[in-house]
């Protein structure tokens, strides 16, 4: 085998294995330029134009000569595009043997992208060798996974918070459920927010299921909870926790002067006829009321019992009325409180 | 089946037969959904049954409703991600036809377990080739066809493609490059968003 101490090559097959190379003489002149960097730019050939003048060199900083290039050997060059964009490229130079020329040959390194995009650079003008098309072709596949997996996450976000406000509410009328109830309530409790917690029973609503039917019964259940929805502000909690029975939460609201002038308000819009077919269903609600500032340390299900025992002294007295829980209440248990004691019970029992 | 390759078909039977007939192929289908996901994985069985019952519907032939599809994926414009994909697989056409062998391998770069048919491209000389389409799924032929047709079009090749047929997992289309630059081919700017 001959040793070969270097080569020739015509500057065709230099054009296609490296479409952005430059040959630069002594002098610093360019004598070929490749054409995908011909293309770059501007399309005008750049021979005879002094290589500085076209690319800022960044590292090494200072060439002198051609013997300075050389003795970089095959060192990393970094330079800098003087057009508008200031683009940034890494190449590598090497001194041709036997002749006064550098060959420089260059990448546009990370900002390759960038690149295409602004010289409108195609396939053809990369070396066959050059993974350049593989990888934008790798950064476009992969971004467009993205967006996919990015749109199924949103869309599953979406269902979960969507099933999230079914699983809380009730369907009937839309209010808080049971659950969110709970949820609120222990919310408040462990942060230990002031609030007061009322349980409103409505009275003669059986009477209403009874002779009127279900549907009149469902109607004045809607019409109760626009009215509670009304008479509450954004942040209070107004669930309905059985058939008849709501339960209000007002965060920040302890006074009774404060809560009693509303629970009254309630009443007598919920005591206003509702029209059904040719003839009227009437309603009334009974109230029992507790706030969280009675306890040194509330608990939900304390504060719940004890609501009821409140709201089965307002039917005691008549119904139609709303009382605040005192504690020589709870001593003289009659057997009404102690009757939907045990209905709350069960009905914990049954959806916990 | 993967959930692209099932909801690729879910938008061309949209988009081109009507919201409509979809629903009622998905009724008929009863699975207990009424679309695909695409990061989803999906039992072979179901897609095959929405082309069957889609070509029942429109009274096609099950080879032509899937040939509509390949074209389908080359040229509407809801699909043009699949399109330049497909671009940057050559700078001409019949460098594109030689990059069709990787084909699965760019598919599973993009989304692993995308498994595409295994494809062998031979070439006879005189701009005559066939490619030979290797896969447990049948159809797949078809789709190729219709989307290799468009394909040319995209590339301004003048081609003529034929399905010579074949058995339940191997297909064979073969094909006749007459002029690589028959007309302007259609744009396609390598980096995304170029062309704003």
């Amino acid at each position: 085998m001959n040793m070969i101490t270097g080569v020739s090559i015509d500057h065709d097959a230099l054009d296609q294995m490296m479409p952005m190379h430059v040959l630069v003489d002594s002098q610093g002149v360019i004598c070929h330029i490749g054409s995908t960097l011909c293309k770059i730019l501007g399309g005008t050939d750049q021979t005879g134009r002094s290589f500085f003048r076209v690319f800022e060199l960044r590292r090494p900083s200072v060439v002198d000569s051609i013997e300075d290039v050389c003795a970089h050997g095959n060192d990393k060059v970094y330079l800098r595009l003087r057009d508008g964009h200031k683009m940034q490229m890494i190449g590598t130079a090497a001194c041709m043997p036997g002749q006064k020329l550098v060959l420089v040959n260059l990448s546009f390194g990370i900002s390759v992208i960038e690149a295409v995009q602004r010289y409108g650079l195609a396939g053809s003008d990369f070396a066959p060798t050059d993974l350049t098309v593989e990888m934008l072709y790798l950064v476009e596949a992969q971004s467009a996974a993205m967006e996919a997996s990015v749109k199924l996450s949103e869309k599953l976000h979406g269902e979960k918070t969507e099933a999230q406000a079914e699983a809380s509410s009730d369907t009937l009328t839309g209010l808080n459920n049971r659950r969110a109830l709970d949820l609120v309530l222990h919310r408040y409790i462990s942060r230990r927010a002031p609030f007061t917690l009322m349980h409103l029973d409505l009275d003669f609503f059986k009477a209403v299921n009874d002779t009127l039917g279900h549907a009149a019964g469902d109607l004045v259940l809607q019409r109760v909870a626009q009215i509670l929805i009304e008479e509450t502000r954004d942040d209070d909690t107004v669930a309905r926790v059985g058939g008849d029975e709501f339960v209000l939460l007002f965060p920040g609201l302890v006074d009774p002067k404060g809560v009693m002038p509303i629970s009254h308000r309630m009443i007598s819009r919920l005591e206003e006829p509702v029209p059904y077919r040719d003839t009227e269903c009437r309603i009334s609600a009974s109230i029992g009321l507790v706030s969280s500032t009675q306890y040194d340390d509330p608990g939900a299900d304390q504060m719940l019992n004890d609501a009821d025992v409140a709201l089965y002294t307002s039917k005691d007295r008549g119904r139609a009325c709303a009382t605040f829980y005192t504690p020589d209440m709870a001593g003289g248990e009659g057997h009404a409180a102690g009757h939907t004691h045990v209905i709350l019970s069960e009905e914990r029992a049954v959806q916990g | 089946m993967h959930g692209l390759i099932s909801r690729s078909l879910e938008n061309f039977i949209r988009r081109t037969y009507g919201q409509e007939l979809w629903s009622a192929v998905m009724e008929e289908l009863d699975c207990g959904f009424d679309s695909f996901e695409p990061m989803f994985s999906y039992a072979d069985s179901l897609t095959h049954q929405v082309i069957d019952l889609t070509a029942a519907r429109l009274e096609k032939p099950r080879e032509i409703l899937l040939e509509d599809f390949g074209t389908f994926l080359v040229t509407d414009p809801s699909s043009e991600r699949v399109r330049r994909l497909l671009r940057f697989g050559g700078v001409d056409y019949e460098d594109f036809l030689h990059s069709l062998d990787d084909l699965p391998g760019r598919a599973r770069l993009a989304v692993a377990h995308l498994d595409l048919p295994e494809l062998e491209l031979t070439e006879f000389g005189g701009g005559d080739f066939a490619l030979s389409i290797r896969s447990d799924q049948a159809g797949f032929g078809h789709v190729l066809l219709g989307a290799l047709r468009a394909l040319a079009d995209d590339y301004g090749a003048l081609a003529l493609l034929e399905h010579l047929g074949g058995t339940q997992q191997e297909e064979t289309i073969s094909i006749r490059l007459l002029d690589i630059e028959f007309q302007k081919a259609r744009d396609f700017e390598l980096a995304m968003g170029a062309a704003e």
